[in-house]
This record gives C-alpha cells, structure tokens and sequence, in this order.
C-alpha cells in the first residue's frame, strides 16, 4: 500500500509537469497569436477587424470545452492528424489567444489620443510610434490581467483531462482508481493546483499595486 | 486526405436533442446563479460585518475556489462527497452543488463591491429619518447594491452558462452532450459542433442582448 501511494504521489507530480507544460505553451502562442489579433482589432482596416473581432467574440462566445471538444474531433475528420496533447493546446491557445487579444486592444486603447498626436507630431512611423511610445505605456496596464489569463490558461488545462492527456487531474482520476483512496488525493490535487494558481494571481495583484500610481 | 461528407439531415433530426439540452443548461445556470448568489450575499455580509476569523474563513474560500479548476470542483461533488458520506445527489444535483459553490466564491467578491460601493450618504441618511440597522440592510443597503451590481450578475450568468458545458462529463444531458452524443452515435463530427457552436452563441447574444435592457431599466442614476 505505501509503494502504491508513493507510486501515486510519483504521477500527480508527473501530472503536474504536463500541466504546467500546457500552460507554458498556451501561454507563449496564445500571448503571440492575441498580440497580433489584439493589433488587428485596433489598428487594421475595417476587414482585418471584422475578421478579428468575428474570430474573438465567436471564441469568447463559446464553453472552452466545446472548442476542445470541436478541435479534437473536427480537425481530424477534416483531414488534420492531430494528437490528443496537440488537439488540446491548439484548442485551449486559440481560447487564450481571444482573450489576451482583447486584454491587448483594450491597454492600447486606454493610452490617451494625445500621445499618438504627440508621438506624429515629431515625426515617428507608425512602428515608431508604437514600439517608442504607447506600447511602453499600456504594457503596464495589461500586464495584470494577462497575469490574471495566466491563471484562467492553468485551470483550462484541466479539461485536457477529457481528451486523455494525463495532466493532474486525469493523473489523479488514475491514482484514485488504484488506490482507492479518494479524499486525500482530492485534496492534494486542489492543493497543487492552488499552489500554482495563488503564486500566479498574487504576482499579478502585485503588479497591479506596483503600476498603481501612474496615471497617464 | 479523405474527403468529409456533410450530412445536415441527421444533425437536424437531433435538434431536439441540442434544444433541451441548451433549455437544461440555461435552467443549470439559473439556479447555481441564485443559489450563489446566497452564498455571495451571507460571504459579502460576513466579509464586511463579521468577526475576524469570519473574514479569515470567507477569505479562504473565496480566494480557493477561484484557483482551482472547475471541473475538479464537479468531479469532487460527484465522487468525493459520496465517499465523505453524502450521498444524496444525483448526477444533475451534484453538478448544481459544484457550480453554486463555484459561483458563490466568484459573487462574494461582486456583492461585497456592490455592498461597498453603496454611497455612504444614503445610510446616513436612514439614520436620519430613523430606521433601525436591519431596516436600513434591507430598505436602503440590499436594493441599491442589487441595483449598482446588476451588469455583474447578468455576466456571471453569462459565463455560468457556459461552464454548464463541464455538466456533460456527468452525463447530465445538456447542449454538449447533445453534441457528444451525436459525435459518437453518428460520426457527423463537424455538424455537431458546428451546431453546438452556434446554439451557443445565439443563446449567449440572446441573453446578454435581455439583460442589457433589464440593466438600462434598473441602472442607478447618480
């Protein structure tokens, strides 16, 4: 009975790796893809964001699940050779990448027009104007809630469970099937994936209480 | 690569399969909503009034809750709590037990804004004209801040409905297990999400469309 519990504690913690793998991953596409969506829906002509703001609010518009759900099965049936891990971050980093693309628009848009009048007065380029003067200042603004979608990417991750990727929660299901002992394994899963989740929510309210005092 | 037949027949054939289920998911939604809100409102109450080991408790709660995922939330009401002897939920219950709780922690937070940002003039001016404090709670305090947190609820809701998708691991029958189940029994893949799809998102439009109207109606005026 110890071997078989250690064994488990062995697997939640190799589940809990992949969790945080997934959400590394989902972190940096999505993050990519949202900032180029986040910049279309601002700055692109009136197709680029009706493309984008169609794209952004069916995903936001719909349970993650079904998007897993309709990336796991849809894309294969069209053609697509997909793994159960690869369905499930193409999945949960399209859902993320809506999200911060509305985070990124949304901190550009808080930067008062009069920097980029300021920014076009002496002269700069539109990539000028935006790498030298309003990104700087609305990174600071989004970087909260981004932290903040960091924390909603890690609990997404769990629904990978459904596809059979063995994240923490399905590695747990596994280790409760063996052991039989459910409670305590239930907690410890809540635990880690507290742990995570809290150090992450909690550098984002630092952040928030750090860029608190600028008011542009 | 092997080309995909569509057949929107069969899927149109379950429709009453997907419209139940959206029907079911909705009146999920509707009743975690307002026994969260119950839960918000005692944890907005306790986190504001109450002693502090209250606080420290509600606090706890809340800020657990919101770090763990949902879904280990509806599989510890349906397995675990038979296993800590509480046996009385069904599949449905067991959901509705999980997703109250979840809503709850997130409506604590939104009631004890609500609750705080009711303008200090108007319970003063209770005392004025002499209304005890209970008086005061529920003539002055509940009705402004219900009124002033109204857009908040009607996005929980929102967003409650679409958690009521993580039901269908229950197997309770709700729009995304229509869809499953057509997936499975059919192999119509891409007709039953794109079904689930769009059932979802007019669903979503609809509400959010009613409850817009609803909040323009009782918005407070400053």
């Amino acid at each position: 009975m110890t071997h078989a519990i250690l064994l488990g504690l062995q697997q939640l913690l190799r589940g809990l790796r992949t969790t945080l793998e997934v959400s590394a991953i989902v972190l940096v596409a999505g993050s990519a893809l949202g900032a180029v969506t986040g910049l279309a829906l601002e700055y692109g002509n009136i197709l680029v964001r009706l493309f984008a703001r169609a794209y952004v609010d069916t995903v936001r518009g719909i349970p993650v699940l079904v998007l897993i759900f309709a990336c796991y099965f849809g894309l294969p049936a069209l053609g697509l050779k997909l793994s159960a891990f690869q369905a499930g971050v193409t999945a949960l980093s399209v859902f993320a990448a809506a999200h911060i693309a509305e985070i990124v628009r949304g901190g550009i848009n808080s930067i008062p027009r009069a920097q980029t009048d300021g920014a076009m007065a002496i002269g700069l380029g539109f990539w000028q104007r935006l790498r030298l003067v309003i990104l700087p200042l609305a990174i600071r603004r989004m970087l909260p809630p981004w932290v903040n979608a960091a924390v909603e990417i890690v609990k997404g991750s769990a629904l990978l469970s459904l596809l059979g990727v063995v994240e923490l929660l399905l590695a747990m299901q596994n280790v409760v099937g063996y052991t039989f002992i459910v409670l305590p394994f239930y907690g410890l899963t809540a635990l880690l994936y507290f742990a995570v989740n809290f150090t992450i929510s909690r550098t984002a309210a630092l952040l928030e209480r750090r860029f608190a005092y600028l008011r542009y | 690569m092997r080309a995909y037949h569509y057949n929107w027949f069969l899927a149109w054939q379950s429709f009453p399969r997907f419209y139940w289920g959206l029907a079911l998911g909705l009146e999920l939604a509707a009743l975690s909503l307002l026994i969260g809100s119950v839960i918000g409102l005692l944890g907005a109450f306790g986190r504001t009034f109450g002693p502090g080991w209250l606080r420290a408790a509600i606090v706890a709660y809340v800020e657990f809750i919101r770090n763990v995922p949902l879904l280990l939330l509806v599989y510890f009401a349906f397995y675990g709590l038979p296993k800590a002897g509480i046996t009385i939920f069904n599949n449905v219950w067991s959901f509705v037990v999980a997703l109250s709780v979840y809503s709850g922690a997130y409506l604590t937070e939104v009631f004890r804004a609500g609750v705080g940002s009711v303008p200090v003039g108007y319970t003063e001016a209770g005392k004025a004209i002499g209304l005890s404090a209970w008086q005061r709670t529920f003539l002055i305090t509940l009705p402004v801040t219900f009124r002033i947190i109204l857009p908040s609820l009607s996005n929980t809701f929102i967003s409650l409905f679409k958690d009521t998708s993580l039901a269908s691991v229950l197997a309770v029958p709700e729009l995304t297990y229509a869809a499953d189940w057509l997936n499975v029994n059919t192999f119509r893949t891409i007709e039953a999400w794109t079904f689930a799809t769009v059932m979802y998102l007019c669903a979503g439009y609809a509400i959010a469309l009613v409850l817009r109207r609803i909040e323009r109606r009782y918005a407070v005026i400053r």
